[in-house]
């Protein structure tokens, strides 16, 4: 079953990448709609009271102590169906036929192959394999299918993330030699042998796989690839990249750092907290003031994964069950968000939001998915916005006041920026661009309905996601306090 | 031994080929003799032989690299048939290059400083013909003789060395070296030091360690490119294969005497041709300091661990060599496509097959999971923490990254800029040679315990 998760995307990528047809999209989304419908079936398999499930390990470079090993949790299925789920429509996103459709597709679908293997590895070597394989895809799409200063501002990107990823399986391997010969990469053993280093230690393997998931998310001050990046690639890329591929940073956090260098975080987590915090508030200003649409959106991603990340590093409950909404939830918005800068992109060839307005009066439809969107990214009760940051912020609270205090005021800043670009766009006289605008068309109701959809129920139930990751995060979390009773 | 006296059978055969009329059929030939010699030399395994009262020894360490060696040397003929059919001379210049890899299998299997000494000067005497042998271009003619004065210095050095060793040991044997230096440790004349410290030095030339690489950048650029192929290389996985013979086998005991020149080479060896790399237009220069470059991960992961470290080096080496030939193979096509303007621009326009060959094998070299190359680096590295090189391995996740940015330039040119050559056209050995090239690069990355276990106990 695992197993299908991962090959089958592969397979259908490689098949498109040597072939050319000219129905690749089609072929594409079959793909992507069969590996949907596996992930749901395992979804209703899986039994939410236990830990890890669907193990699969197969020996593999036995010499070093690595194996293919893989298994799903509450955590990583989570977001193995946000990835999964995500897919298929940012196949149907794409308007009319990007030039040499097959490998368009065929890069998305391995890019999917990757950031699966990335959720379910259990084995370290594994998990930066699969950690460095999604950047390829990604950046052969952001290179080949990407806007004016591509060549430059992609390559900047690759050798940025790359940085950190080197930095990660130098820590990676560095814990890796303290197992008991002959040496292991099995995470359990890794979490043994990260928990046994002596505090200064710790916080050099914590430096090192912090640095790797600050880069991904990204977190202040790493985050200049940022901006740059999301503007220029093609806006698949741009989904690709901030609905799932930057979900691998936080995961990260969760899955390898908390419980691999307790140390290293009651050392450092407050430093790294307070990194998160003055990134939130810094894209947020930034946001305020921001002229291109999809620039804007770029920078609420900053503001809204800093919290997460922040969240995640209070280790309470509450911060890391948030953190699995909240992804889940910014996972849908940001992706309807890029969605909707695109159509009206492609309607008015323009994303500077002063040439933009009125677009409600020609557009209902639009303006008002647009709005639920909106609503969901601001927070507001009963969206699926709501529920994560409530719960990040509360355990922010929780672990400091004024922390608390400030992050609050992102939801107020949050607001700001989000009415702003809703009312510069969408209200208001219609421009010379915006006077000719056709509404949404059936593929893009297809595709916003459902998040619209989703971004509400959610929000109204969010029991079922909290169910599923209930087990993996206490066990996490298990960890971590059966080291600090231990050390005691 | 047997796949060397079938090299050495070759190279005679296509010396007489062109009286006897054979010429047409000498390339298949050839690469047949190759592949038989491969199976010969694995059929050596676990009998370790002792030929010509011990001065060449056939153990687990030379049919490795004498397999990898003849192996490669397959896919350099198959790649650069065409360098013998376009130009005069064929017969001489096949020779030429049997001999050297003759040489090479010698420089592997050594026992006795007079082979080692003896292998180099077979390789490398066929190796300055050969720089010089595109004879109206300027360019290799200076190639051919600067590499002839640099080698004839570095010879001296390299003959001076073993000198004075054999002045302080009474003898050439590399085992009756190293009992000598066993039992009479602490009271080696200074001389000996000396003469380690000559072959350090000549034996640095030979691979290119910075700072005796002054060499490699001309000679590697002005030679014909497949000339360049070769030497980058079969002839570069000989010369560390014979420096790691004697310093590992034979002068491992007195490592404090080198080990800090060594470890300043590897420094400078890791940043200098990485640097300069990054700052070239010419793809065919790039590669040159690269292939400089890559010497400072492997002479890494030899400071780190002088003893053990043969299954790091040998995988380093067959990843770097696949790479580097499936590199050097797309190069060769670019330029007999266009002799005058040798450019990659826009090459996935004029030819998809050798745009996704040239990016496959730049990931590689670039160290970029899960190609070959990424492993090698991740073995360097992995062997050098584990020997408290903490701080080396930082320089060489600092190079690498420059590594990427200029593996990486040429890669985003090939795709995005306009192609100002008209299309190639690849014949269909050489299509296939590539696909068996992709294959070995992923297979060399997905199932590295193949290789490493071939000298994991070495």
């Amino acid at each position: 079953m695992i197993a299908f998760l991962i090959f089958w995307p592969l397979l259908a990528g490689l098949i498109l990448l040597v072939t050319r047809f000219d129905r690749a999209k089609e072929l594409a989304l079959a793909a992507s709609l069969a590996e949907l419908a596996v992930s749901i079936f395992i979804a209703f398999q899986f039994d939410k009271d236990a830990g890890n499930q669907f193990s699969l390990t197969l020996s593999w470079i036995s010499s070093l102590g690595i194996n293919f090993s893989v298994a799903l949790d509450g955590i990583s299925l989570l977001l193995v169906l946000l990835t999964t789920g995500l897919i298929p429509f940012i196949i149907l996103s794409s308007f009319g036929q990007p030039t040499r459709p097959s490998g368009f597709y065929g890069l998305i679908l391995i890019m999917q192959m990757a950031l699966i293997g990335v959720f379910v590895a259990r084995d370290g070597f594994l998990f930066y394999l699969f950690w460095e394989m999604a950047l390829i895809p990604i950046y052969f799409i952001c290179l080949l299918w990407g806007g004016e200063g591509r060549a430059r501002i992609t390559l900047k990107f690759f050798i940025y993330t790359l940085a950190g990823s080197l930095l990660m399986l130098a820590a990676l391997v560095y814990v890796y030699l303290q197992t008991p010969a002959p040496h292991s990469f099995d995470i359990e053993a890794l979490y043994t042998a990260g928990g046994s280093l002596t505090g200064a230690e710790q916080s050099l393997v914590f430096w090192g796989l912090f640095l790797a998931f600050a880069i991904k998310m990204p977190i202040f001050p790493f985050h200049t690839w940022q901006p740059d990046t999301y503007a220029v690639a093609p806006v698949q890329g741009t989904m690709l990249l901030s609905a799932i591929m930057l979900k691998m940073g936080i995961f990260g956090l969760i899955r390898w750092l908390l419980p691999m260098v307790p140390l290293g975080i009651t050392q450092w987590g407050p430093t790294a907290i307070l990194l998160s915090v003055i990134g939130i508030v810094y894209a947020s200003f930034i946001a305020v003031v921001q002229k291109d649409f999809k620039r804007l959106i770029a920078y609420s991603s900053i503001a809204h994964v800093g919290l997460i990340s922040a969240g995640v590093l209070t280790l309470s409950k509450i911060g890391i069950q948030g953190a699995m909404i909240q992804m889940v939830s910014h996972g849908i918005i940001v992706f309807s968000l890029f969605y909707v800068v695109e159509i009206i992109f492609d309607r008015t060839k323009s994303r500077a939001l002063t040439e933009l307005g009125g677009i409600r009066n020609v557009a209902p439809a639009l303006s008002s998915v647009f709005l639920f969107i909106l609503l969901g990214s601001v927070a507001l009760p009963l969206t699926s916005g709501f529920v994560g940051e409530f719960l990040l912020i509360n355990s922010l609270v929780k672990y400091q006041l004024a922390l608390g205090a400030v992050a609050g005021i992102t939801i107020i800043l949050g607001a700001v920026y989000m009415l702003r670009a809703f009312q510069k766009s969408m209200s208001g006289e219609s421009t010379p661009k915006t006077s000719v605008f056709h509404d949404l068309t059936l593929q893009e109701k297809v595709v916003l309905y459902p998040m619209v959809l989703l971004v509400i129920l959610i929000g109204i139930y969010p029991g079922p996601i909290m169910d599923i990751s209930n087990v993996a995060t206490d066990n996490i979390l298990k960890v971590l306090s059966d080291f600090y009773a231990s050390t005691q | 031994m047997n796949a060397l006296y079938v090299v050495c059978g070759l190279a005679f055969v296509s010396l007489v080929a062109e009286i006897a009329n054979y010429k047409k059929v000498l390339g298949a030939a050839i690469i047949l003799g190759l592949l038989i010699a491969v199976g010969l030399a694995a059929s050596d395994w676990d009998t370790p032989l002792h030929y010509f009262n011990d001065m060449v020894v056939f153990d687990h360490f030379s049919i490795a690299f004498t397999a990898l060696i003849l192996f490669i040397s397959v896919f350099w003929f198959w790649m650069s048939g065409d360098y013998f059919r376009r130009q005069s001379h064929q017969t001489d210049r096949s020779a030429l290059i049997l001999f050297a890899i003759t040489g090479a299998v010698i420089m592997v299997s050594f026992n006795n400083m007079a082979m080692l000494f003896l292998g180099i000067e077979i390789l490398s005497i066929s190796m300055y013909v050969l720089a010089g042998s595109n004879k109206e271009s300027l360019l290799s003619n200076e190639a051919a003789f600067k590499y002839f004065i640099m080698g004839s210095f570095a010879t001296g050095f390299l003959l001076m060395g073993i000198a004075l060793v054999y002045g302080a040991t009474g003898t050439f044997h590399l085992s009756q070296i190293t009992s000598y230096i066993s039992i009479h440790s602490g009271e080696l004349p200074a001389f000996f030091y000396a003469g380690v410290l000559l072959l350090l030095v000549g034996m640095a030339f030979k691979i290119s360690a910075v700072p005796f690489h002054f060499w490699a950048p001309d000679v590697y650029d002005g030679s014909p490119v497949t000339i360049t192929a070769f030497m980058s290389t079969i002839v570069k996985i000989a010369a560390v294969a014979a420096f790691f013979r004697i310093f590992s086998g034979c002068f491992s005991s007195v490592k404090a005497a080198w080990s800090i020149v060594l470890t300043v080479m590897t420094l400078l060896t890791l940043v200098i041709p990485n640097i300069t790399a990054a700052c070239q237009s010419s793809v065919k220069r790039m590669l040159a300091y690269s292939s400089v470059g890559h010497i400072g991960y492997i002479l890494l992961a030899f400071i780190a661990n002088t003893e053990s470290s043969a299954g790091t080096i040998y995988y380093y080496l067959a990843s770097y060599a696949v790479a580097s030939i499936t590199a050097f193979a797309v190069l060769h096509e670019v330029e007999k496509s266009n002799p005058a303007n040798v450019s990659f621009s826009g090459l996935f326009k004029r030819s998809p097959m050798l745009a996704v060959m040239m990016t496959l094998a730049l990931l590689s070299l670039a160290g970029i999971p899960p190609l070959a190359g990424f492993f090698g680096k991740y073995l360097v590295f992995s062997l050098a923490l584990q020997n408290g090189y903490g701080s080396l391995v930082i320089v060489g996740i600092i190079t690498s990254l420059i590594g990427v940015y200029y593996y990486f330039r040429v890669v985003s040119d090939m795709y995005l800029k306009e192609a100002t050559n008209s299309p190639i056209e690849l014949n269909a050995s050489i299509q296939i040679m590539f696909c068996l090239l992709v294959i070995l690069i992923l297979a060399a990355g997905i199932f590295p315990d193949v290789v490493i276990s071939i000298l994991a106990s070495a």
